[in-house]
């Protein structure tokens, strides 16, 4: 099952990666959402896939069941989605404010850290 | 040579005194004014008469050295070596500075920074102390940087003058490049002896010599020595350092620090000395530097730059004569190293004086001072004389000796360029000595009158020195000539000098000879310069050009590479990143054949099938949108797919979750962009799309192969037992990935929720921000909300 979701990962690693190669502010942001996913995926097979049974332990055991999924990185994913998720939220206010206070979403006419008329280094002593 | 004996302790508490009186200085120059320089003076007065203390000791032949770990771990030690060589720079650099310190205080006296202008003659010294005294190669090295700082700084002292600035930076650079050989020789030479310890690596003989690092060593050796000596071509620096106030001239840049290169090939002469690369390649560039120095200075009409152009010349002979090699031209360069020490330092005094209290120092503005200044014309004229090389002074003993020295070694090129560099230093001494005090009286910018006991006081006794130590040669020449001939050769050297020549021999005949040349090129020195100008204007082109279009060169290429690799576009940015994690995820699988397997065909279920391939399209229909609004539209789909994929294989926590971010993700972005009014599409060129493709495929292939690979690494579960097994029993919860987050990772989940809310918190501040007027002008169709 792994290798199946290994090409879905490198799908999902080459659509956010296209459209964060775009110059127009939204498609960075859509690029920005779908690499959070391809990360949590990523983890989900690297930690194996087992089919259905969750890590829960039943009211009378002590341990999960045998072939219950991995909880490690679970975990890890949980923790991921939110962290993924806030920091989706601050790139589109980010964004959002940029269009406001510099009229573009092209990342191209976004010149004010560094102008295209740029003077070059100063010479002279 | 003898073995070393123990140096008493004072020394290292005289080589930090002035770095203490450096920090003192400006303090004590706010309450005391004019008694500052007096009490100052006494830091390296003090250290001169203890220098004095040991010269009997030194001169009898013992080594003294001592000193304090510094740096253990690498052998780095702060250690210091009392040897006829240092123990004579010593004297040089406490004694001159006894007298520039105080001439510092009355050349500047009135000057807001005089304070801080003491404070950098005093860290100069310590750190010039340092250079000389230094045993270990690294203290050299720290110390040899710290010379070249401190006359960066006082170079610039007068910071408001673009010429000034450029002097300093000039100084540094190229005296800074030399610090950097310097430190590689040092590591070189540690590599082909073992040691670092200048009093070991000169008693190792032939060692560094029969070693294949011996090239490389004298090569980096020269660049130090040359760049602070200021051999041809790299002298330009000290010509322009005369931008530097008079007392910093007289001191750093004639007596003491321009000879630290000089003393760098004295040190190591012993083991580098004497090669046929030796004898060869330092005369050759000290004859250079001879002649060219001695040209440029008939040039000029500035007393500093006459004076500036003859230390170089000098500098080139001291390098023409350590070159030699022998006994006696290495008597006859440390001879003439002090003689030069002693005129030169006065005469520097002189021209200062003059001007400050004339104003000028231009030589074709001066004249008759004689009446008024006349202690400063005596002493001008004593120091003259024995640049001049006549008698009675040390010049001329000093002068009598290098020519034997030529003479023995029989160079007779060497000999000829000795005897024009000699003559036309006739020439300037007598030029500056006479030209503004005969003749009738010129009118000055300033009212000329003699100067304060501070600016005179060090004139007059360099000039004694220069006399007494001819008058007493005897003694003069077994107290410190000839222990410090002897540190430089590397073993005991017995020289015949005198004041009076009893027969007629060569160098006496060699010096009428000078004396001869000297005399008719006075005469006719306007038509001397007038020649030597209409030269250098007819080449037009020097080294002080080139190194200015070389610092613009470098500057262009900088800003040109900037320009390439930053251009101010994101896409490029980022492609450059990641392109660099495709290259490092795919090139060592490719190289090392480290790639995955071929893992075969899966067995699928149908619905894992399907949930897949909806993934798939929900990716596809991302891409192919043509609006911005189903492009977001479609983005929870793949979302929502692998929402599903979660709960397929045994993650309803995860799935939960996705559930709500993706909703939530693509009503916002939604929300937002009804805000904007952005233009319907975005079109990307054919040429563009086609090599993101090529990116963004790279990349996805990279984490495919990367993670087949580590599928088909063994697993180790030995995390996944532990929180299976102690979840229940020791955390007291069924749902194990909710046990690991609250509980047994719940540190992490208290740092992921602060992460959520400072997130929260900026974006906060960054709705609330009052919108300021755009930066740039807002297209037509952007209507502002």
């Amino acid at each position: 099952m792994e290798p199946a979701l290994a090409v879905l990962v490198g799908l999902f690693f080459a659509t956010a990666f296209y459209l964060i190669l775009s110059k127009k502010l939204i498609r960075i942001l859509l690029g920005v959402a779908i690499m959070g996913n391809a990360v949590n995926l990523l983890i989900f097979t690297a930690g194996r896939l087992t089919r259905e049974v969750p890590p829960i332990i039943a009211l009378d055991a002590y341990t999960p069941p045998a072939g219950a999924a991995n909880a490690l990185p679970q975990a890890l994913i949980l923790t991921a989605i939110v962290i993924s998720f806030s920091f989706f939220a601050f790139l589109l206010v980010l964004a959002f404010r940029a269009y406001q206070d510099l009229g573009t979403d092209d990342t191209d006419a976004m010149r004010v850290a560094e102008p295209v008329a740029d003077a070059g280094p100063p010479q002279g002593y | 040579m003898p073995a070393s004996t123990t140096a008493p302790t004072w020394i290292l508490i005289a080589l930090a005194a002035p770095f203490l009186a450096a920090l003192v200085a400006p303090v004590l120059h706010r309450f005391a004014g004019r008694a500052a320089a007096w009490i100052l003076a006494v830091v390296p007065f003090a250290a001169f008469l203890g220098f004095v203390s040991l010269v009997g000791e030194v001169a009898g032949g013992a080594r003294l050295t001592t000193g304090l770990d510094w740096w253990p771990s690498y052998g780095v030690r702060f250690s210091v070596l009392v040897d006829g060589l240092s123990l004579a720079f010593a004297l040089l650099v406490t004694g001159i500075g006894t007298l520039i310190v105080l001439y510092a205080g009355g050349y500047m006296k009135g000057h807001p920074q005089a304070g801080r202008f003491l404070s950098f003659m005093l860290l100069f010294m310590g750190a010039m102390l340092g250079l000389v005294l230094a045993d270990d190669g690294i203290t050299l090295f720290v110390m040899w940087e710290a010379t070249s700082i401190t006359s960066f700084l006082l170079i610039g002292f007068d910071h408001s003058r673009a010429r000034a600035r450029r002097a300093a930076l000039q100084a540094l650079v190229i005296t800074g490049a030399g610090g950097l050989c310097l430190l590689a020789a040092v590591i070189l030479i540690g590599g082909a002896t073992g040691t670092r310890t200048l009093s070991e690596v000169v008693m190792t003989g032939d060692q560094i010599r029969a070693s294949t690092l011996y090239l490389p060593i004298f090569l980096l050796v020269l660049g130090a020595a040359f760049t602070k000596s200021a051999q041809v071509p790299l002298h330009v620096w000290l010509p322009n350092a005369m931008e530097a106030p008079t007392p910093v001239s007289a001191y750093l840049h004639s007596a003491t620090m321009v000879k630290a290169g000089v003393y760098l090939l004295m040190r190591l002469h012993p083991v580098l000395g004497g090669t046929p690369e030796w004898t060869t390649v330092l005369p050759i560039a000290g004859g250079a530097t001879l002649i060219v120095g001695t040209l440029m200075a008939v040039r000029q009409t500035d007393l500093k730059l006459m004076l500036a152009q003859t230390t170089v010349a000098s500098l080139g002979l001291l390098v023409l004569l350590v070159g030699v090699s022998t006994d006696a031209a290495i008597v006859g360069a440390v001879g003439y190293l002090l003689a030069h020490a002693f005129f030169k330092g006065a005469l520097f005094m002189v021209a200062g004086t003059i001007d400050h209290e004339a104003g000028t120092r231009d030589v074709t503005k001066l004249g008759g001072l004689r009446t008024l200044m006349p202690v400063t014309f005596a002493s001008a004229l004593v120091a003259a004389v024995s640049m001049a090389g006549l008698p009675p002074m040390i010049g001329f003993v000093a002068k009598e000796a290098l020519y034997l020295g030529l003479d023995d070694a029989g160079r007779w090129g060497l000999v000829v360029a000795a005897v024009v560099g000699n003559a036309l230093m006739f020439v300037i001494g007598f030029a500056i000595a006479l030209k503004p005090f005969l003749g009738p009286e010129v009118h000055t910018p300033k009212h000329a009158h003699e100067g304060p006991i501070e600016l005179i006081l060090g004139p007059i006794v360099l000039g004694a020195v220069g006399l007494g130590a001819a008058l007493l040669l005897h003694g003069f020449a077994e107290t410190l000539i000839l222990p410090m001939a002897g540190a430089v050769a590397g073993r005991p050297v017995t020289a015949d000098l005198h004041l009076i020549p009893t027969y007629v021999s060569m160098p006496l005949i060699l010096s009428l000879a000078t004396i001869g040349l000297g005399v008719l090129a006075y005469r006719s020195l306007s038509t001397l310069r007038a020649s030597v100008d209409g030269v250098v204007r007819a080449v037009g082109w020097g080294p002080d050009r080139g190194f200015d279009q070389i610092v613009a060169g470098i500057v262009a290429s900088a800003g040109a590479i900037v320009r390439i690799v930053q251009p101010g576009r994101l896409e490029l940015y980022m492609a450059m990143v990641l392109g660099f994690v495709a290259v490092t995820i795919i090139a060592p699988m490719v190289l090392f054949d480290e790639g995955p397997s071929w893992p075969g065909v899966p067995a699928m279920r149908l619905t894992e099938v399907a949930v897949i391939g909806i993934a798939v399209a929900g990716l596809a229909a991302v891409l192919v949108a043509k609006t911005r609004l189903t492009a977001i539209v479609s983005l929870g789909i793949q979302g929502f797919a692998v929402a599903v994929l979660f709960v397929l294989f045994g993650a309803p926590d995860l799935a939960f979750t996705q559930f709500m971010v993706e909703t939530l993700s693509v009503v916002i972005l939604a929300l937002v962009l009804t805000r904007l009014s952005l233009g319907e599409r975005d079109h990307r060129p054919f040429r563009q799309k086609f090599w993101d493709g090529v990116v963004a495929g790279s990349v996805g292939l990279g984490f495919m192969l990367l993670l087949l690979k580590v599928t088909q690494a063994p697993f180790d579960r030995t995390l996944t037992d532990f929180y299976d097994a102690y979840s229940r029993t020791i955390a007291h919860g069924r749902n194990v990935v909710n046990v690991i987050i609250v509980d047994f990772r719940g540190l992490d989940t208290l740092g992921e929720i602060a992460v959520v809310m400072i997130t929260g918190l900026a974006i906060l501040a960054l709705v609330r921000v009052k919108a300021r007027a755009p930066i740039l002008p807002t297209p037509e169709k952007g209507k502002r909300p």
